[in-house]
């Protein structure tokens, strides 16, 4: 062994602490990144609840047919989204390189019909004549919570889509790692996580019955 | 080496997916059931504390089991998980302001 090499070779070990968590430090800061992101969301949502309770003329606009079916469906494709996102990462583990591309190309598809169908639903709002600070129903403040809420929401699968196909390509080649498979993983569950509360919150307390 | 790799691989996928299919079925069943839920006659106040509780439940499985978190040391839930809820929750105190404004009451004198 060089000089060289033993002077890094004991620095490092000084250096070296284990991690309190046993876990990369990578995949700490996308828990850190998460936690955050969740309290924004947070605030977001308990900001929306406080309009939605103290307005009495908030409008209830959502019928069955298209929206509840509209949102159905998008819970459905954002959950099994989370189940190929797990065999991806699953797979990335054990260096099935071909089944982690098929999984995450699994994902990147229903992200993509998730966000379709997400922007057809905003599409159906505007043409009802849903704006930012006006609407033919109600309370001005609902297009804005609205387009807020799920707008942040969608950018967040939009970024998961490009991250993920951006992760396929290099896990690929060969240039990324399945920490990486995994670290983005979680990041794409905490998106699934988000929608589990805005469906109730946003689309069901909102129902024209 | 690379064929067992693969085959290893392929066994395992589908054993994970079999292993997270309960607790998918379960998020796909509170989905419905908060639907149903909401067609029912509750007033406002109750149908968002229900729709709540059912979405905290459906949460909690996707961090513990689709995000790996029971799996992980104890240590890491503790520093994250009740700090986040601590932080939530202090952002309750807006909601009693809320009602007070929907019945005119903006102070009690």
């Amino acid at each position: 062994m060089s000089e060289t090499e033993l002077a890094m070779h004991s620095h490092g070990a000084e250096l070296a602490e284990g991690s309190p968590y046993h876990i990369p430090s990578r995949k700490l800061t996308m828990w850190l990144f998460i936690i955050s992101d969740a309290i924004t969301f947070g605030a977001l949502l308990f900001g929306y609840g406080y309009l939605r309770t103290a307005s009495t003329d908030w409008p209830t606009p959502f019928k069955f047919n298209p929206s509840i079916l509209n949102v159905m469906i998008m819970t459905v494709v954002l959950i099994t989204s989370s189940l190929t996102m797990l065999g991806a990462v699953d797979s990335a583990k054990v260096g099935n390189k071909a089944k982690t591309r098929r999984f995450l190309w699994s994902t990147i598809l229903l992200g993509a019909i998730f966000a379709g169908l997400h922007i057809r639903e905003w599409f159906g709002l505007i043409d009802e004549g849903v704006r930012l600070f006006q609407n033919p129903w109600g309370s001005p403040l609902f297009g804005a919570t609205f387009f807020a809420i799920t707008g942040l929401h969608l950018l967040h699968v939009i970024s998961g889509v490009v991250a993920l196909a951006v992760i396929s390509r290099g896990f690929s080649r060969g240039w990324l790692t399945p920490g990486h498979v995994e670290t983005t993983g979680l990041y794409w569950h905490f998106v699934d996580l988000v929608w589990m509360f805005v469906v109730p919150l946003v689309y069901l307390l909102n129902i024209s019955k | 080496m690379a064929g067992s790799a693969t085959s290893k691989g392929s066994a395992t996928s589908k054993n994970v997916i079999a292993k997270y299919l309960p607790v998918y079925f379960v998020l796909l069943g509170i989905a419905a059931l908060e639907i149903f839920l909401a067609y029912q006659h509750f007033s406002i106040g109750s149908l968002l504390a229900i729709l709540l509780a059912l979405a905290v439940c459906g949460g909690a499985l996707a961090v513990m089991y689709f995000m790996h978190l029971a799996e992980e040391r104890r240590s890491l839930f503790l520093t994250l998980i009740p700090a986040t809820i601590f932080v939530l929750l202090m952002m309750n105190m807006i909601w009693s302001d809320s009602f007070r404004l929907l019945h005119m009451k903006p102070f009690p004198h």
